[in-house]
């Protein structure tokens, strides 16, 4: 077996899948395994008593949603006696930013690969302030999400529909030339997306008034498309997964307590369940007045899959606007890919980054390079208040614990005899 | 006064660059103080505060920088304005310039020209990003010592495999293409080349190559146990090709310490198929006479004896010879009534072929397996018991080896075919009247396939002896055979003739020494900086131990390449 040859039939499966946007539909229709007991979430698996406050919120928030408690005392409840299971969205073909709470009655983006065949679905995201995804559950994050159900889903669907789907990979790789790095800005993006949906829209939405409403909601938020690249990220990863002896990284992930991996040649495909975990890091940034980083919680969400296919904090160089994170300069961002080419297997042959002469961005993580070089995954991150419905209280840098790949790095060797 | 002051008018700097340049002068040996501001009132007002505000800096303008350094003496406040710009060099930013990158393939991609990684880390992970080289086809050179002989041994065969050089382990001086490497002295360039296998012998010749006035094409180093016979000269038997190979080359001289003799005479033997002088100091070895005397290597006693020699033999050096590609019809036959001649046959023929089988061989490795048929480089003693039953001794009946002759003749790959003939009493009474007919045919059954067919024949007897000598000779010489009277001369000419015939077996190793010096430097920073300094290209690595240093974990990884 040559695993140089296996990691780069995957990485050419990740770098040819064709992921499009095709509509949106609800939760318990579309998603594989849904049912009316199961909630997914961000990261790892995880249980309500390691789960953090933002978790803790969103999954009280999402069982609100779905009229099955009525506070977190409930929620916990359900939880813990089983009554409620829960799941990874990564174990049904789904990611969700933050907590990634995802319930049976919620709207998702729907994409299909038109590459290889298989499906992803990610949540629509909800804007700033308090929000479900940062563990907030009022009643006007209870509205919020029942009008993106109820209004914005149902539009967006239509549009989509309209103009028969959306080529995600497309639009990504041209807002990797106008400044966006594909996870913490995605400021172009969000304006392409805005751009290509508005036609359709206006034609699509019951009133004029509602064509407004819709068309506001996704130009006031600049993470309007963060859930559809996440979801054609996952796309793109579940189509790299499960490569016989491979070593390249499919999913990075964070639930708020634990961060977790998948690797190709270790398990099966998309839906399997093994992962490698180590404790999450506290991500180092920048943070908005009155907080600090005393009030962040644990590393979280399941955004990470922008890295694991090679954009995100690896395409630092193409998004010089915000290495204010950082405290750093732009000569910074360049390094900050330069050193991810280091442990990455290729480069990608569509996203790429002007700064570095059009080179591609650096795509594949291979955990022999990891452990060897030293040098772990870097990712640009929101951070989250550690108390359920604060919301997002900075931006920043994180690192993946090392751990988790030398774990990786000796299963796979077990796994393959080269022990 | 020891302040000194330095104004730069119109200068612009981010005032973290001026801080880190503060804190870069302070740390300069004889600095007590030192002021880096620009010339504002204020700044001015600081500076005065500190003592550091002297009248030029009082003149300086708002948008003027201000260097003020207070040393131990005023040489010591000059030296550090002096090494402002190289400061200032050194933290500027770039884009990717100063990104140093941590792996080998990283560097090369930075760097795709560099033919060399040089390796300088602690022994216990030089191995290892060795062979990380090797498999990238770049050249090593390998400064670390304490690498296990496992992994030279393993480095080396893997290096020439692959056509690739490892200097080293434990080699510190090397000048590949007037660019110095390690510890190396500067010398001109020139037309002598160098292997060595002691650092400062290295270092010693070529210096006094240089004090001679002549100079250096390239000097290679090999590490202190290539010439043990575990390693079997790996490095320096391609090293010696490569010098053999290079036009500008002209004399080449080969210092070691004594290696073990199987090696010696290995590399004496591949010394004497380069066809220019080679230059020998084996410190302490001593030559047997017919080496010493024989004209393509030399011996030289010292260090300064082999420059010397080297120096002097230039003169007589041909320039830039060419090396015949091996011909198809290359190998030797030899054909021998006389045992004892055979014997010595196959004993001097060990200094210019690596293998001759025989019916009756110095080294078991190389008997025949069936003594009617020859292999590859053959000599056969027909006088052995084997050919004797039932039928007289060659050196009465030559029947067996006319017939022998024949079958040798018709053998495309036969190129050369030796035989002798015992003249005196008791032995054949006219062999050359059988014997040279014999030959006229087997040339021709050669050329009529399109082959030129030399034959040396050793004629063993006197100008009394009852044959008739000088007619003996006339009658062979006439058949068109190559005749000599002494064995050992005759031998000698057709291992020469043979090992011309076959190429010169030389080691595989790439050349690529004319190209632009460029390498990877993973290790000591002084020895990229040296190479800088030689405007000789490089990138550092920063580099560090994989997995932490982890031996469970890097042992894993090793087995998980590729």
């Amino acid at each position: 077996m040559n695993i140089d040859s296996a990691n780069t039939e995957t990485t050419t499966r990740m770098m040819s899948a064709r992921p499009m946007l095709v509509g949106t539909a609800t939760t318990r229709d579309v998603i594989p395994g849904m049912t009316d007991d199961l909630l997914l979430h961000a990261g790892p698996p995880i249980t309500w008593e390691r789960a953090s406050g933002p978790m803790r919120g969103a999954i009280t928030g999402a069982l609100i949603f779905e009229g099955k408690a009525t506070d977190m005392v409930g929620a916990a409840e359900l939880v813990q006696s089983g009554k409620i299971r829960l799941h990874p969205c990564h174990h049904h073909a789904t990611v969700g930013p933050m907590a990634g709470v995802t319930s049976p009655s919620m709207s998702v983006y729907v994409l299909e690969n038109a590459v290889h065949g298989n499906r992803s679905f990610s949540n629509i995201n909800e804007g700033y302030g308090k929000v479900l995804r940062y563990g907030a559950y009022s009643e006007e994050v209870l509205d919020r999400l029942r009008w993106l159900n109820d209004v914005l889903g149902k539009v967006l669907n239509n549009a989509l529909q309209g103009m028969g789907g959306l080529d995600m990979k497309a639009l990504m790789a041209e807002a990797l030339h106008m400044g966006d790095e594909g996870h913490n800005r995605n400021k172009a993006a969000s304006v392409l997306y805005l751009k290509a949906l508005a036609p359709h829209i206006a034609r699509s939405a019951p009133d004029s008034e509602t064509a407004a409403q819709v068309l506001q909601a996704l130009g006031d938020n600049a993470l309007a498309v963060l859930n559809p690249v996440m979801a054609a990220g996952k796309a793109m990863a579940d189509a790299a997964q499960g490569v016989q002896g491979s070593t390249i990284v499919t999913v990075m992930a964070r639930n708020g307590t634990d961060f977790g991996i998948r690797v190709s040649g270790i398990g099966g495909k998309g839906t399997d369940t093994r992962w490698f975990t180590g404790p999450v890091g506290h991500p180092k940034g920048l943070y908005f007045p009155n907080f600090t980083a005393e009030d962040g919680s644990g590393d979280i969400g399941d955004s990470t899959i922008t890295e694991s296919i090679g954009i995100g904090g690896f395409a630092m160089a193409a998004a010089p606007a915000i290495v204010t994170f950082v405290s750093g300069s732009p000569s910074d961002a360049v390094k900050a890919t330069l050193e991810m080419y280091e442990i990455c297997h290729t480069e990608h042959n569509a996203f790429t980054i002007p700064q570095l002469e059009f080179r591609g961005t650096p795509t594949g993580i291979d955990i022999r390079k990891v452990v060897e070089t030293g040098i772990t995954p870097r990712i640009n991150t929101g951070i989250a208040h550690k108390n359920a419905g604060v919301g997002q209280i900075g931006a920043g840098l994180v690192r993946p614990p090392m751990s988790a790949f030398e774990d990786a790095l000796m299963a796979y060797a077990k796994q393959y005899g080269f022990e | 006064m020891p302040i000194q002051t330095q104004l730069r008018h119109g200068a612009y700097y981010d005032s973290v660059v001026l801080m880190q340049l503060q804190a870069a002068l302070s740390q300069l040996s004889g600095v007590q103080n030192v002021g880096v501001m620009m010339g504002t009132p204020a700044n001015k007002a600081l500076l005065a505060q500190s003592g550091l505000l002297t009248p030029e800096a009082e003149s300086a303008a708002p948008d003027d920088l201000i260097i003020s350094v207070l040393g131990k003496n005023a040489d010591d406040s000059q030296n550090a304005l002096a090494q402002v710009d190289s400061l200032l060099m050194k933290r500027s930013t770039g884009t990717e310039g100063d990104y140093l990158p941590q792996s080998l393939p990283a560097a090369a991609k930075a760097l795709p020209s560099a033919q060399w990684v040089l390796v300088s880390v602690p022994g216990r992970y030089a191995a290892d990003v060795a062979r990380d080289a090797l498999n990238m086809g770049k050249h090593v050179f390998l400064y670390s010592d304490n690498v296990s002989l496992a992994d030279e041994i393993e480095l080396k065969q893997s290096a020439t495999a692959k056509g690739l050089l490892v200097m080293g382990p434990d080699c510190g001086t090397a000048i590949i293409n007037g660019v110095g490497l390690g510890f190396a002295n500067r010398v001109r360039r020139g037309p002598i080349g160098v292997v060595g296998a002691s650092g400062t012998g290295l270092q010693q010749v070529t210096s006094r190559i240089h004090q001679l006035g002549s100079g250096i094409s390239h000097a290679m180093g090999t590490g202190g146990r290539d010439l043990k016979a575990d390693v079997g000269a790996l490095t320096a038997r391609q090293a010696l090709s490569l010098l053999a190979n290079d036009p500008q080359t002209q004399v080449i001289v080969l210092i070691s310490k004594p290696p073990a003799p199987a090696v010696a005479q290995e590399l004496l033997r591949l010394a004497r198929t380069i066809p220019k002088p080679v230059v020998v100091n084996f410190i302490g070895y001593q030559p047997n006479e017919s080496e010493a005397s024989d004209g393509s290597v030399w011996f030289a006693r010292t260090l300064d004896g082999a420059a010397q020699l080297a120096v002097n033999l230039l003169s007589s050096a041909t320039p830039a010879v060419t090396i015949p590609a091996p011909a198809h019809a290359r190998y030797l036959r030899g054909l021998f009534s006389g045992g004892t001649l055979a014997y010595e046959a196959l004993l001097i023929l060990q200094d210019y072929l690596p293998s001759v089988y025989s019916n009756a061989p110095l080294d078991k490795r190389y008997q025949l397996s069936n003594s009617l048929v020859s292999q590859e480089h053959t000599i056969v003693d027909l006088g052995e018991d084997e050919f004797t039953v039932g039928r007289l001794h060659p050196m009465l009946d030559n029947t067996l080896r006319l017939h022998r002759l024949a079958q040798e003749a018709a053998d495309p790959q036969v190129g050369l075919i030796l035989l002798d003939v015992v003249l005196g009493d008791g032995a054949h009474p006219n062999p050359a009247s059988e014997i040279a007919p014999a030959i006229e045919k087997a040339k021709e059954t050669a050329r009529a396939d399109g082959r030129d067919l030399p034959v040396v024949v050793v004629v063993c007897g006197t100008d009394e002896d009852p044959q008739n000598m000088a007619e003996q000779i006339a009658l062979l010489e006439a058949a068109g055979a190559q005749v000599f009277s002494n064995n050992e001369t005759a031998i000698r000419h057709v291992g020469e003739c043979v090992q011309k015939l076959g190429g010169l077996g030389l080691a595989n190793v790439q050349n690529n020494l004319d190209q632009p010096f460029a390498a990877l430097n993973v290790g000591l920073e002084s020895f990229a900086q040296s190479l800088q300094t030689q405007s000789a290209a490089v990138q550092h690595l920063n580099w560090r131990p994989p997995a932490g240093g982890n031996d469970k974990l890097m042992a894993l990884l090793r087995k998980m390449k590729g």
